[in-house]
């Protein structure tokens, strides 16, 4: 055999060895990162589930004018004062003011039962429940007058400091809003800006240093943006603070920039043979555009909005700035009203003192990322159906 | 087809800007994080029972409660205050050039500040002094003539007769009210009064400031400021048994499975002692009305009337429940009637 074709056996293996090495740092790295997500999702699950969950309670509701007058405790026997949710309870008065008919009849319903019970029956480590009324639990969950049921309210009612009465219902319509203000602001405004930078614009100086300072921007914390929210749309120009436009204005600044990258990026893609084909058959740059260039930017353009909006959706630094992060457990009527976020509804959850608001923040926790995974969804059956071959 | 898209969403842009109601705003009710869980189930509480909207309440912190509260008189600004420790004289000064005169000071309740540790150690007595000599940045020398940066690392070299076991403090951050309350009863409470730090002071007022009442904690990794969640803390401390951590009362009685309370100059914390006075780490608990907008807004007095009812803040307030700790009766009394007579609040007050 000829020398110079003399494999080094050595040098070979020692290749060989480094590129499964490389094989296994890659394995390990998803390893760790899926035994991270998994952790993460039956951490979340297996605390969250039961905030679904609600124990009622069986009672005989007596309307009377004693409860009418306002002293609401007197609307349940008086063992039951203290198992009932006076969250409840102190609705009945309200209730009989405006149905006045109602005051002398008695009724037997199912509601909700004190926090400090339902953790009790759930069976939950630091329930903090009474002695004297652990066993009255017991025996009425042994007759059955105490249940668990699926608490469907969970999703319809407003924060409250009650954990059994607390529910997502007003923060998740608050985020939607707020979502459906950031969309109808950064979309249009994002699409445009980087179509002009990147179809449009001379090459200069100027438009340099505003594609600089766009990538800057989208790397700049987001409490920032909360303050320039606060000065410019509140202290400025007078927006009501902790309203939906407030919050849903300053998520459209932080957006923007994420916005306009991928747009850009989208429209680069699109080979320049189509432009030219286009301008060949007469297309003035403006039917380029918007006959040619953006519907086969399209998938591009959406996936990136949509992912800029699900940031925007789990977002509280700067919803905490334009005072979003409050207890306000109706949902807004308009978008000039108070109104908070699903995530900032989280974070109050998760910082109570109450043990019972442990199982609704990890609740909480499912819901948004169940919407999360719901909008990336969109973005991958979005990017399949619109996107087109040439 | 665009443009039937672009009309759709400007009709509905449209549409929902204009479904305002033109009713009048809610309460608007801004401060302390502390004050925030006894305040917003007060709102809720009013929300439910009367024919009022659900006052809207912020969690921004005394301080950041008070720089909203007097940035001026209009309906743009918050209503409600709420504070964990008393206005200072520097802040109604504020509100006043700012055009809010009238102010009345109210006082729900105490909150106690627990130094707390794993539930599985056995109790432990602190002395105030012990705490401070294990948390401040100098302490006096063996001979006590000069300060020197804080030896300890063990509780035993502080006192022999403490355990040998390390000093690990987990509390709040520097932005908090609950630090400001530690460094006021813990360090300050001791040191003004400490000649090895005055002395300092009197040496040189404006180089030495600090030593007047000093007020600084260790950055050696003993104290380990641990962010405002104090769920987090008590977490800590089921891991770190050698660990105390510093936080609210209501948390404390929350995990009374999990962690346990130091007795503080041989004091537990509970209610009776917190309320007494007895117990050394506690402060009141404020909220401050704004005279101008009782009338203008819906509700301002009905707030606060259910805010200083016995059912909410007597001794067996619904309030109590989460953890807040009742005011003696006569104090009660007292504040009860300054709030029905909007009782205006002046810098002599507050200096008192």
């Amino acid at each position: 055999m000829n020398e110079t074709f003399k494999l080094d056996e050595n040098l070979l293996r020692k290749r060989y060895r480094a590129e499964k090495r490389f094989h296994a740092y890659g394995i390990i790295a998803i390893g760790l990162a899926l035994a991270f997500i998994l952790f993460f999702f039956i951490d979340v699950l297996s605390k969250g589930i039961p905030g679904f969950q609600t124990v009622q309670v069986q009672v005989e509701v007596d309307y009377s004018q004693v409860v009418a007058d306002g002293n609401y405790r007197r609307v349940v026997q008086k063992d039951l004062v203290h198992i009932a949710s006076r969250g409840w309870m102190r609705t009945v008065p309200m209730q009989l003011r405006n149905h006045p008919e109602m005051i002398g009849t008695k009724e037997t319903i199912w509601v909700p039962a004190a926090f400090r019970v339902n953790q009790y029956i759930k069976g939950n480590e630091g329930h903090g429940l009474e002695q004297k009324y652990q066993a009255l639990a017991d025996e009425l969950y042994k007759q059955g007058t105490i249940r668990k049921a699926i608490d469907w309210h969970f999703f319809t009612r407003g924060d409250s400091k009650l954990p059994e009465i607390a529910g997502v219902g007003a923060s998740l319509v608050g985020s939607l809003v707020v979502m459906f203000i950031t969309m109808i602001l950064a979309v249009p405004i994002g699409v445009v800006t980087a179509v002009y930078l990147e179809e449009f614009s001379p090459d200069n100086m100027l438009t340099r240093t505003v594609e600089v300072n766009i990538n800057n921007l989208a790397a700049i914390p987001s409490i920032l943006f909360g303050l320039l929210g606060l000065a410019i749309f509140i202290n400025f120009f007078g927006v009501p603070r902790s309203s939906a436009l407030a919050g849903g204005m300053t998520l459209a600044l932080m957006t923007l920039p994420i916005i306009i990258i991928s747009t850009r990026a989208a429209l680069r893609s699109v080979p320049n043979s189509i432009r030219e084909g286009a301008f060949g058959v007469g297309a003035s740059g403006l039917q380029v555009v918007w006959h040619h260039v953006l519907p086969l930017a399209l998938p591009g353009i959406l996936t990136g909005s949509i992912i800029g909006l699900a940031q925007a959706l789990g977002e509280t630094a700067p919803l905490l700035i334009v005072g979003m992060m409050a207890f306000i457990p109706e949902a807004p009527l308009s978008i000039y009203q108070a109104s908070t976020v699903l995530p900032a509804q989280i974070y109050t959850w998760s910082s109570d003192s109450i043990r019972a608001f442990g199982e609704l923040t990890a609740a909480g926790v499912i819901v948004l990322l169940t919407i999360m995974l719901m909008l990336n969804g969109l973005a991958i059956w979005l990017r399949q159906h619109t996107s087109r071959t040439w | 087809m665009y443009k039937h898209i672009f009309t759709a969403a400007f009709v509905a842009i449209a549409a929902f800007a204009t479904i305002q109601t033109a009713d009048a705003r809610e309460i608007r009710i801004v401060g302390s994080s502390t004050v925030f869980p006894f305040s917003s189930a007060n709102a809720e509480e009013f929300g439910a029972t009367t024919r009022f909207k659900t006052p809207v309440v912020e969690s921004t912190g005394s301080g950041g409660g008070f720089k909203l509260f007097c940035a001026g008189d209009d309906l743009n600004t918050p209503d409600i205050s709420n504070a964990s420790r008393r206005m200072k004289a520097k802040e109604l000064e504020l509100c006043a050039e700012n055009g809010v005169k009238g102010i009345t000071e109210a006082v729900i309740g105490y909150d106690g500040i627990a130094v707390a540790q794993s539930a599985d150690n056995a109790p432990i007595n602190l002395s105030r002094e012990e705490i401070m000599l294990a948390v401040a940045a100098e302490v006096p020398s063996k001979d006590g003539k000069s300060l020197v940066a804080n030896p300890y690392h063990y509780w035993n070299e502080i006192n022999p007769d403490l355990p040998k076991r390390k000093i690990v403090i987990y509390g709040p951050p520097a932005s908090s009210g609950t630090r400001d309350a530690f460094e006021d009863m813990i360090l300050k409470h001791l040191t003004k009064h400490m000649d090895v730090y005055t002395n300092l002071y009197h040496a040189d007022k404006v180089k030495n400031k600090a030593y007047k009442k000093f007020h600084k904690i260790r950055q050696d990794d003993v104290y380990v400021p641990s962010g405002e969640n104090d769920n987090l803390i008590v977490q800590k401390l089921t891991k770190d048994k050698d660990a105390f951590g510093v936080f609210g009362y209501s948390f404390l009685e929350e995990n009374k499975d999990k962690v346990s309370g130091a007795l503080i100059n041989g004091i537990s914390p509970n209610p009776e002692t917190i309320s007494s006075g007895n117990y050394p780490l506690s402060r009141s608990l404020y909220f401050y009305i704004k005279h101008s907008h009782v009338g203008k807004v819906d509700g301002i007095q009905e707030y606060a009337n259910l805010f200083m009812s016995e059912k909410q803040i007597g001794n067996n307030g619904t309030l109590l429940d989460i953890g807040l700790i009742a005011l003696p009766e006569a104090d009660r009394a007292r504040y009860r009637k300054q709030v029905e007579e909007l009782a205006k609040l002046t810098e002599g007050d507050l200096k008192k």
